[in-house]
């Protein structure tokens, strides 16, 4: 297999997004098909490294052969490759629900897509503090745009909110990735790994201050309590393609919080170890129920979604505080399901909105919908799936994270992860029942949707179904990759040949 | 020059913390400038400050640390483009919700607008 695979997540979109800019002012058609082109190329590049990962080699590309720790490096363990297929996986179900009319609606649609997915995948696969800081800031500019893509009120608003929160994140993270690189020297994060084992006693107190700023930063990312207010209402504003691709964009902070606390706190850390344990845990309890409270309290659909997106993020981050190995395994599987299953309805309420014209997505009574039964029918799917109920993949993920817990931690997480399953039933069947039965009056004269937006809700709601018929090989393999986690002396020694003697 | 080189560091900050929490939409533009400014400095001593140190390793024992000084000119150029991003964002919020209030409030700017 060709050495180059690893780059090829960055390189592709890069390339797709170059190219699509060009062509700005070229016909829709073309656009359309370089964008799926390139997405479904992505998708199957990145099937490749999960073929190429789950034999548990870790794998680096040294850009410009400076080999590590000099060199910028880019890392494929099973964990970076498992997201990189799930971020091509979710971007191919929206770019295609995108084809169905969303990208014209603003210019440069699909040129952004391609940026934004080259930030996403960049993050997931580097080995480099500073270069986490390069894409996270790639994936944010493109996400601005995209967040603006067709204009509106609402859409300025929340953007004003989401861009200077980010800016003041991404001050937030440069602070931090200095206080680390002046107490260990280093930024590639295996070698910080190597010296932070060796590090001399009166600096700790430096390196837990950059180690906690992280926190924050990846905090803001992925929304944990005090640092999820912008998210609700980004994510409602946005258009729904890119809203869906959003559903990934929480995961990256999340994906950070692992990978950094799991390979350079982790137990070679000595005092430093697991330091973030406490806080991500009782913030994620807490993240659950204001979460819980938040989809019961929605009056819209966009916003019920937005709000099961965190209910997500506060049950992935509680299973990063439980801080085993069975916990981050079961997270993963958990992780895949709610990405693919929030995106897929993040489509489907622009879908009912778009048939029942003014009323739009706000769960109050109005005409009824032309496709009413087929939209139902995929709204219960995905309601089933969210909530957590047999047969679909989130009652296996809930099921596998509640087995996790140990014994001090199930009184605190079984009622509210329950009790957020409970929630989200409540307010799911409520909305629907409010948009599909109560809805009755008057004639439906809503456009049939496109043929693109059915296509694309069905691929990403159908991956639920899946994932519970390949629960076994799917969640070994999230069990592996949390095992590779857990012992990231592997990944030292395979990036420092020389591990042990940094100077 | 080290603490000269601390309270520069700190003041920026502090003011470009205090004008990001103002309510409109000028002064957090600013705000999040100086907190690059101060970003930016920090990023630049964070090998160590050293004076009369060769910019090119040549056999001296005492050279500049060449990384931060990459480091701080990536994190310029991303600063200067997120701060003309920031400007014509604020500029559009103006337009679109006719005031240039962060949270787009209503009310709070009668005396501005019978002003003019």
């Amino acid at each position: 297999m060709s050495p180059h695979l690893i780059v090829l997540p960055v390189v592709l979109p890069l390339i797709a997004g170059v190219l699509l800019l060009r062509t700005r002012h070229g016909s829709p058609r073309t656009k359309r098909w370089l964008g799926v082109g390139a997405t479904l190329a992505l998708v199957v590049v990145s099937a490749l490294l999960v073929d190429r990962a789950s034999s548990g080699e870790i794998a680096y590309y040294a850009l410009g052969d400076w080999q590590p720790p000099f060199g910028i490096v880019l890392v494929l363990d099973r964990l970076s490759a498992l997201m990189v297929l799930l971020t091509s996986v979710l971007a191919l179900g929206c770019v295609i629900f995108a084809c169905g009319g969303d990208d014209e609606q603003g210019s440069n649609f699909h040129g952004l897509f391609q940026l934004q997915l080259m930030g996403i995948n960049g993050a997931f696969l580097t080995g480099d503090l500073f270069n986490l800081f390069v894409f996270f800031e790639v994936l944010l500019l493109a996400s601005y745009a995209l967040l603006l893509h067709g204009g509106g009120k609402s859409r300025t608003q929340a953007a004003v909110h989401y861009v200077v929160l980010n800016l003041a994140g991404s001050s937030l993270f440069l602070i931090a990735v200095g206080t680390l690189y002046g107490a260990t020297g280093t930024l590639n994060m295996a070698d910080m790994a190597a010296r932070i084992a060796e590090l001399p006693a009166e600096r700790s107190g430096l390196v837990t201050a950059g180690a906690l700023l992280l926190l924050v930063v990846f905090g803001l990312k992925a929304a944990i309590l005090p640092l999820y207010f912008w998210l609700p209402r980004a994510y409602a504003a946005a258009p729904a393609p890119v809203a869906a691709l959003f559903a990934i964009m929480t995961k990256v902070g999340i994906y950070a919080i692992l990978r950094v606390y799991s390979l350079v706190f982790g137990e070679q850390a000595g005092s430093l170890a697991a330091l973030q344990q406490p806080w991500v845990w009782w913030l994620s309890l807490a993240t659950l129920a204001v979460a819980t409270l938040g989809v019961l309290a929605a009056r819209d659909l966009r916003l019920l979604v937005a709000y099961l997106v965190l209910v997500s993020v506060g049950t992935l981050l509680a299973g990063l505080g439980m801080g085993s190995v069975e916990a981050t395994g079961s997270l993963l599987y958990y992780l895949v399901h709610s990405t693919l299953v929030t995106g897929g309805l993040f489509l489907l309420a622009e879908m009912i909105g778009l048939q029942r014209g003014k009323a739009g997505t706000r769960i109050v009574r109005g005409r009824p919908l032309t496709q009413g039964g087929a939209l139902s029918m995929l709204f219960m799917a995905g309601a089933v799936a969210v909530a957590g109920l047999p047969p679909l993949s989130g009652a296996i993920g809930k099921a596998l994270l509640l087995d996790a817990a140990s014994a001090e931690q199930q009184p605190w997480l079984w009622p509210l992860l329950l009790a957020s399953g409970l929630g989200a039933i409540i307010a799911l069947s409520r909305a629907g029942s409010t948009l599909f039965w109560r809805s009755q009056k008057g004639e439906s004269d809503g456009e049939p949707l496109p043929r693109q937006q059915w296509v694309g809700v069905t691929l990403l709601l159908a991956t639920s179904p899946l994932l519970v018929a390949l629960a076994g090989p799917v969640s070994d393999y999230t069990r592996a990759a949390a095992e590779q986690l857990a012992n990231p002396d592997a990944m030292v020694r395979t990036l420092l040949s020389d591990a042990g003697d940094a100077s | 020059m080290e603490s000269l080189y601390a309270i520069t560091t700190g003041v920026l900050s502090a003011c470009g913390l205090y004008l990001i929490l103002r309510g409109r939409t000028f002064p957090v533009v600013v705000g999040l400038t100086l907190l690059s400014y101060a970003v930016n400095l920090f990023l630049f001593s964070m090998g160590g400050l050293t004076t009369d140190g060769a910019t090119i390793i040549d056999g001296k024992t005492t050279y500049a640390d060449p990384l931060p000084q990459a480091l701080v000119l990536t994190a310029i150029v991303i600063g200067f483009a997120m701060t003309a991003f920031a400007v014509i964002l604020a500029m559009r919020a103006r337009g679109d919700m006719g005031n240039d209030h962060v949270d787009g409030g209503r009310g709070r700017d009668e005396r501005e607008e019978n002003r003019r």
